[in-house]
């Protein structure tokens, strides 16, 4: 069995994003980067698959170069293999970009049963990039996972639950399936020493266009449909108020403002 | 495509350097900007650039031909019930049509849809465009995209708006890749571009610290997700000549590649956080599972649900489906009320965009109160309890 994981590196939420108020643009304190947090359930979730089922493992990423750091993390986690994708021809990609520079990295893996996504990104928290690479794959797509109960090879199906507004659903797929994953999943493991010496060292293949047979305006900025216009700071929030009484008094107060302005109807 | 400098008019300042998150451009020996590989074409610099010395080389795309006019709206439904998120994107996507002088038109998949479309029909719609098969009865994200694309390929629709739910963010993916088209995620503010007739699209990223506006300016539809609960309910209006196109199915029951083995109900609490208007959420103040039933009983007096810090559902105390955080729901009710939250910046991410914030917590310094409309400064094993007796007391006396 094959199974791809794709990681993300994004911006550490501690590094704080916030606007330049005067400049008007973005700016990162202390730009650290991290693994895409649900990545790292994905990461995980495919290791145990190798451990349980026996697999071969491999880490995917499109990025900058420094993209190289999230993936010999998953190498340090126990991956098999990692490839960066990692070109000025990718630059500026959407969603549909992305996801389709990811297809042709998974086509050219060849004979992939199984694909693993985060649910979302941090950083753009869009949740599109999953499923616009199962359709460009034509796998079976399978989102929100909280637990692989089994997958049985023979048959090529997998049955897996998924996490839904008001439950969970149990389903079965045909492989190749493609799943995006939520933190219930797992609990994934820190690498040890040796494993982060072992990884530190890796030799980690860099794919441009040139690696992956696709057409040249479906990359990058010209293969990205959307646009941003404009960036700004949300307006602050009103209201700020400490109801500095005794907690009789407070709550008395706290409930008269919530009720006077129709936010709790008593 | 790229990132250009100007050199004759680079001042060799630096302020793009600054701006820059990616390191993706210098100052080369000369003092002159230069980019590098790491540029990713952000465009942050170009607009920070004091000399005008930046810019990115312009699309050459060809628009594609304005054949594309009208406003479409996904109905989601389930059990026989359209999701309320369908009802407010009718609403919006009807002022939209409107601005632009264009028809409404409203998308419904599934089986023996008779009473949708007649719902549909009280949101002044002009066209409903149907399709029922036995197979489409539930969602499932292949023959629902096949049957989509058949649809927007008939109708030729501008804009595509999907509410932003589970499910529905399950099948926008998918289906803006088979059209091969934008979409912009989770927006929470949709209008029209007065001179370009453009969408635009605005949304919360990095977890709602900032807001970015997003334009589809060359292919069709333009597409979003939005969140449920932004836009107001409208109005019912009838429209007698609402007409209805019934399709024929053009996907089959082969195209089910999931098969339903079983589902189980979220047994605690009645209301889900992902729908609730209120959400009474606890933190590791809690300081234990058996203490999350005085929130299950304020939620339930307010109809509102449950929600919880990554620290409480790590600790065992409440189910994951409950979490709200940066590893759990993005959440935006009318009225968050936050019970031994400390507000971890992962915390805030996830519901820093409520409409209403009230924090409890003893500690006076707890990073929730920044955020917070209203805040208690005390011990919530006191505070929580009594707002339980209080409106108790008054509703007894109301009713």
């Amino acid at each position: 069995m094959k199974v791809v994981v794709c990681v993300k590196q994004v911006p550490s939420t501690e590094a704080k994003v916030k606007m330049d108020p005067v400049k008007g643009t973005l700016v990162r304190e202390g730009v650290e980067s991290v693994i895409n947090p649900f990545d790292e359930y994905a990461i995980e979730e495919g290791v145990r698959i190798k451990e349980k089922y026996g697999a071969e493992v491999i880490a995917i990423s499109m990025g900058p170069p420094q993209a190289k750091d999230a993936l010999k993390t998953a190498l340090a986690m126990g991956v098999d293999k990692a490839v960066l994708l990692s070109d000025k021809a990718f630059a500026g990609s959407d969603t549909l970009a992305t996801a389709y520079t990811l297809s042709l990295a998974i086509k050219k893996i060849k004979d992939v049963d199984l694909v693993i996504c985060g649910k979302q990104a941090t950083d753009g928290d869009t949740a599109q990039v999953g499923p616009g690479l199962a359709q460009r794959l034509s796998f079976s797509q399978i989102t929100y996972v909280s637990k692989i109960r089994e997958i049985n090879l023979e048959n090529k199906e997998i049955i897996v639950d998924r996490l839904l507004d008001n439950g969970t659903q149990v389903v079965k797929a045909k492989l190749p399936a493609l799943i995006t994953v939520v933190k219930d999943i797992n609990q994934p493991r820190i690498p040890n020493i040796f494993s982060i010496k072992k990884a530190a060292k890796a030799d980690i293949p860099v794919w441009g266009p040139q690696d992956l047979e696709g057409e040249a305006n479906k990359f990058g900025f010209d293969g990205s449909p959307t646009q941003v216009i404009r960036i700004f700071t949300p307006p602050p929030r009103g209201g700020g108020k400490i109801i500095e009484k005794d907690i009789k008094e407070s709550v008395a107060e706290l409930i008269d403002i919530l009720s006077s302005q129709g936010i709790i109807k008593i | 495509m790229a990132l250009i400098v100007k050199k004759e008019e680079c001042t060799g300042c630096g302020i793009c350097i600054d701006v820059c998150p990616y390191k993706g451009i210098k100052l080369n020996s000369a003092g002159i900007a230069e980019v590098t590989e790491n540029c990713i074409l952000c465009g942050q610099c170009v607009d920070s650039c004091p000399a005008g010395a930046l810019y990115i080389e312009e699309k050459k795309q060809e628009r594609e031909k304005q054949s594309y006019s009208g406003v479409m709206v996904f109905i989601e439904h389930e059990f026989n019930k359209v999701h309320s998120v369908s009802f407010e994107l009718l609403g919006k996507g009807k002022k939209i049509a409107d601005e632009l002088k264009v028809p409404l038109y409203a998308m419904i998949i599934g089986d023996q849809i008779n009473n949708i479309i007649e719902e549909v029909k009280n949101y002044d719609a002009d066209i409903i465009y149907a399709v029922s098969a036995p197979w489409l009865s539930d969602y499932q994200t292949k023959p629902y995209i096949i049957e989509a694309e058949n649809i927007i390929k008939l109708a030729k629709p501008e804009i595509v708006l999907i509410g932003a739910t589970t499910l529905g963010r399950d099948f926008a993916g998918a289906l803006a890749t088979r059209l091969e088209t934008g979409l912009t995620a989770d927006c929470t503010e949709l209008s029209i571009d007065k001179e370009k007739g453009l969408l635009l699209q605005t949304r919360p990223a990095f977890g709602g610290n900032i807001m970015a506006t997003i334009t589809c300016p060359y292919k069709r539809p333009q597409m979003a997700t939005v969140r449920p609960k932004v836009m107001p309910m409208p109005q019912k209006i009838f429209r007698a000549n609402c007409k209805v196109i019934q399709m024929l199915p053009v996907s089959s029951h082969k195209d089910l590649d999931l098969e339903l083995i079983d589902f189980l109900p979220d047994t605690i609490g009645k209301v889900n956080i992902a729908e609730a208007d209120i959400i009474v959420s606890g933190g590791r103040g809690m300081k234990g599972p058996e203490n999350f039933s005085m929130l299950f009983e304020l939620a339930e007096l307010l109809g509102g649900a449950v929600g919880a810090s990554r620290a409480a559902v790590d600790s065992g105390w409440i189910p994951y489906a409950h979490q709200v955080g940066q590893t759990g729901r993005t959440v935006r009710p009318k009225l968050y009320i936050a019970c031994g939250i400390s507000g971890a910046i992962q915390h805030l991410a996830g519901m820093q965009t409520s409409e209403v914030i009230v924090a409890i917590n003893k500690d006076p310094e707890a990073p929730i109160f920044k955020i917070a409309n209203y805040g208690i400064v005390g011990d919530l094993f006191k505070v929580v309890p009594e707002m339980i007796r209080q409106i108790k007391e008054r509703k007894s006396k109301n009713s």
